[in-house]
């Protein structure tokens, strides 16, 4: 499998406080990597590195061998090719439902209005929300609106797709209807990194575990189940009896 | 009061109404387009012509319509440039109101948050595109009732023209009053017509204003 997105000693700090240092990581096409850590350690602040929304102090962050710089007019291009899913949803709250998931295409990708309403249509109806399309985001619970993030994110066509906490502002019973979206988004081999605090969905899911802390890759490994079962540094195994009631 | 008198000034009062809205409109027309471009200028922090809109916004905001006035009138013909009392009108009001809708657009567009940009940055728009399609849209829309607010404003403003000598509504009440010393009927049909002139626009905004809030953007 080919590399797709690749870091290399990413450093980023914000003034004197430093937030991420000497990060490493590879994304091959269709793997799904899953990052956790405890909160204020730094994973959104990477996912927000990648697609650019962020300066970097040092080190390359390339995706299909492109580096993805800040500020810089080329990014635009880049970001096609990242599609980001927030824990906010920031959907356009003016735009109907279909208008949110065809604006880039559209305005960005310039591509035919019909075949974009056609895609649109297919992958709102793969979802369960078809019947909402004309609807605008204020009227749609927040498990609707996450999936409707999800498909506008899909719809660019993006190589590798990034989810910050995306289920963390659900109420519970919809945290399962986007979680299911995205494990059918996985197993249909698309390449995603995931930022999430649902740790049974992170062992489902995951090919690889990246634990961050304080800034830090502490553990990186492929053996998901006995990471979750046994994780070898001792940070981790603090992080995941947080999540245990024993 | 007499009501001859009242309806024999009617035409005088209506016709002065039409030019008071003639330039009224054309000088808000002008402040919105004034307000637009500023409010996009300091919003992207364009280097220098940011400077030149802050000067631009403070000095306006500072002087008394009258000053800005007689200045364009009387002054700028010292230095050679000719200007119809009209044009006049049409500029000073612009001027005045552009930098107040500058301040109005520009409060909108800050109250967007941030994280809607760069949603918009992450489908890949670029900066402008993310301004006219997402930013823009929104911060109009919670802009309406400080824009409102400063039409009535600017309509009420008109009233200073009459020193430069066009035949607007306190123009022709002065003017009337002069000649025939009825005051009572003048001003009477004074106040009448500004009513005339602000109601309408006044409650067509709080009707729009309300629709506004009941389609309550946001989650």
């Amino acid at each position: 499998m080919s590399e797709l997105l690749k870091v290399t000693h990413l450093h980023k700090e914000f003034g004197k406080n430093v937030v991420l240092k000497d990060i490493n990581l590879t994304v091959k096409k269709g793997e799904v990597v899953v990052i956790i850590g405890p909160s204020g350690c730094g994973k959104s602040t990477f996912l927000r590195c990648l697609n650019g929304l962020e300066e970097l102090q040092d080190g390359v962050i390339t995706v299909d061998g492109l580096p993805v710089e800040a500020n810089k007019r080329e990014i635009t291009k880049l970001r096609q090719k990242i599609g980001m899913v927030f824990q906010s949803y920031e959907l356009f709250p003016h735009m109907s439902v279909l208008d949110n998931i065809i604006l880039a295409p559209l305005k960005v990708q310039r591509r035919n209005k019909e075949e974009a309403v056609r895609e649109a249509t297919e992958l709102l109806d793969k979802v369960g929300l078809l019947d909402k399309k004309d609807y605008f985001p204020r009227q749609l619970s927040g498990g609707q609106k996450q999936r409707v993030a999800i498909v506008r994110a899909l719809l660019m066509h993006p190589d590798i797709l990034l989810f910050d906490e995306v289920t963390a502002a659900l109420d519970p019973e919809m945290v399962h209807e986007v979680l299911e979206t995205m494990l059918a988004l996985a197993r249909s081999g698309s390449t995603m990194l995931i930022v999430t605090h649902e740790m049974a969905f992170a062992k489902a899911v995951a090919d690889r575990i990246v634990f961050i802390d304080k800034g830090e890759i502490v553990e990186e490994t492929t053996d998901v189940a006995d990471f979750f079962k046994e994780p070898s540094t001792p940070r981790a195994k603090k992080f995941l009896s947080t999540f245990t009631y024993e | 009061m007499d009501k001859e008198t009242l309806v024999s000034y009617i035409p005088l009062y209506r016709d002065a109404l039409l030019l008071t809205l003639k330039i009224g409109w054309q000088g808000i027309l002008f402040s919105f387009v004034i307000g637009l471009i500023g409010a996009a200028i300091t919003h992207f922090k364009v280097k220098v012509l940011k400077t030149i809109v802050g000067i631009y916004i403070e000095l306006f905001r500072n002087t008394p319509l009258l000053v800005q006035l007689f200045f364009i009138y009387f002054a700028l013909p010292k230095v050679g440039v000719k200007i119809t009392a009209e044009a006049c009108g049409v500029l000073g009001l612009g001027l005045l109101g552009g930098a107040y809708m500058i301040e109005t657009f520009r409060s909108g567009l800050e109250s967007i948050p941030i994280i809607q940009t760069e949603s918009s940055y992450s489908l890949g728009m670029s900066k402008l595109q993310t301004f006219w399609y997402i930013i823009l849209p929104q911060a109009v829309s919670i802009s309406v009732p400080g824009l409102l607010a400063n039409v009535i404003f600017l309509l009420k403003e008109t009233s200073v023209f009459s020193t430069i000598s066009l035949m607007d509504l306190m123009f022709t009440a002065k003017d009337l009053i002069g000649m025939y010393a009825k005051t009572i009927e003048c001003l009477f049909l004074l106040v009448v017509f500004y009513l005339i002139m602000l109601l309408p626009v006044s409650i067509i905004g709080a009707l729009i204003e309300r629709r506004l809030r009941y389609a309550g953007f946001g989650d």
